[in-house]
């Protein structure tokens, strides 16, 4: 299903059903992550994803135009260089574990370690939330940064200087200036 | 969106019931899946529909663009300074263990609480601030052309 949406997506021009089957890609691979009993994982999917993502897209679809322009190149080398890097992944996939192997070097690693030590430790049920904010404080803690830098960097890229470069030249550019800003 | 009676309808219900979930993954992350980047997300998820349906204006009556930017830092600066507090109260960076001496497993309760809640603040600010700069662009699509 993954594999069939994905293609819709790639042969479809209409923007506005891509950005819908995105989000419907999205929730599929959701559900992928809850059969790997990956349900904080599969959460942030759906949420962030499906749901975010789509209406941001929508957003900027608003913005710009609904139908993607016909591409003025030939595809052939695109084509070829993401059928040898398929190829390469797919030639990758036969020496994965199969699925839920115990023996998995993701179960065997340090895995069982966390498993044994945050009960005592942390006392907290959910072992995902309890690597993620004590064992993991600091890679949470970036990712938190850079959550922040997105935000700061789309301030300033669409909302705030913009703004002020327009009062200065509105004389210049008349009849484009774009009215109200978030300020 | 004036002509969608059902949407709006709809909305004034679900908006209340998504920031009740939103708390609700927010406090429970400990014991079930969810935690800080899924609550800020689906807080901010409700802001949004608000805004979808009602229009921009009605939402930033509700949570003016300067208290969200206020959002953004504060997050980090909950998160950042927890591992203050624990670094002043004698423990390593981020070492929850600082809350509670004598009941260390405690002290990572309330330090994971408190880190958490910044996340969440920091996304939902950000989620809702990214929304209010797409959205106050004038669209050049119109209603109809969907």
């Amino acid at each position: 299903m993954l594999v069939v949406t994905a293609l819709a997506i790639v042969r479809l021009r209409n923007l506005f059903a891509v950005t819908m089957l995105a989000g419907v890609f999205s929730l599929l691979s959701a559900l992928l992550f809850v059969v790997l009993d990956a349900v904080d994982v599969a959460f942030t999917e759906a949420a962030v994803g499906a749901g975010i993502s789509t209406v941001l897209v929508l957003g900027t679809l608003a913005l710009t135009s609904r139908v993607e322009k016909p591409s003025s190149h030939t595809p052939v080398l695109p084509l070829f260089v993401v059928t040898v890097t398929g190829a390469a992944l797919l030639y990758g996939t036969l020496d994965m574990p199969s699925f839920g192997d115990a023996n998995a070097p993701a179960m065997t690693h340090v895995a069982p370690d966390y498993l044994k030590r945050s009960p005592e430790e942390i006392g907290v049920p959910n072992v995902v939330t309890a690597i993620l904010a004590s064992y993991r404080g600091y890679d949470t803690l970036g990712e938190t940064a850079v959550v922040f830098t997105a935000g700061i960097g789309v301030l300033l890229l669409i909302s705030g200087l913009r703004r002020r470069r327009e009062d200065e030249d509105e004389e210049t550019e008349d009849g484009k200036n774009d009215e109200g800003g978030v300020y | 969106m004036r002509h969608h009676l059902i949407l709006r309808v709809v909305t004034k219900l679900l908006a209340g019931t998504i920031v009740l979930f939103a708390l609700y993954v927010q406090f429970h992350g400990d014991y079930s899946p969810g935690g800080g980047f899924q609550a800020g997300v689906i807080m901010a998820v409700a802001f949004i529909l608000y805004g979808i349906v009602f229009g921009l204006p009605k939402v930033q009556q509700v949570l003016p663009p300067w208290f969200v930017h206020k959002m953004v830092a504060l997050g980090v600066l909950i998160y950042a300074g927890t591992g203050i507090v624990s670094l002043l109260l004698g423990y390593a960076y981020l070492d929850y263990g600082a809350f509670s001496p004598h009941h260390p497993s405690h002290g990572q309760h309330w330090g994971i609480l408190a880190v958490e809640l910044g996340v969440g603040i920091t996304v939902t600010g950000v989620m809702v601030t990214i929304y209010y700069a797409f959205a106050a662009r004038p669209a050049r699509l119109s209603d109809e052309e969907w």
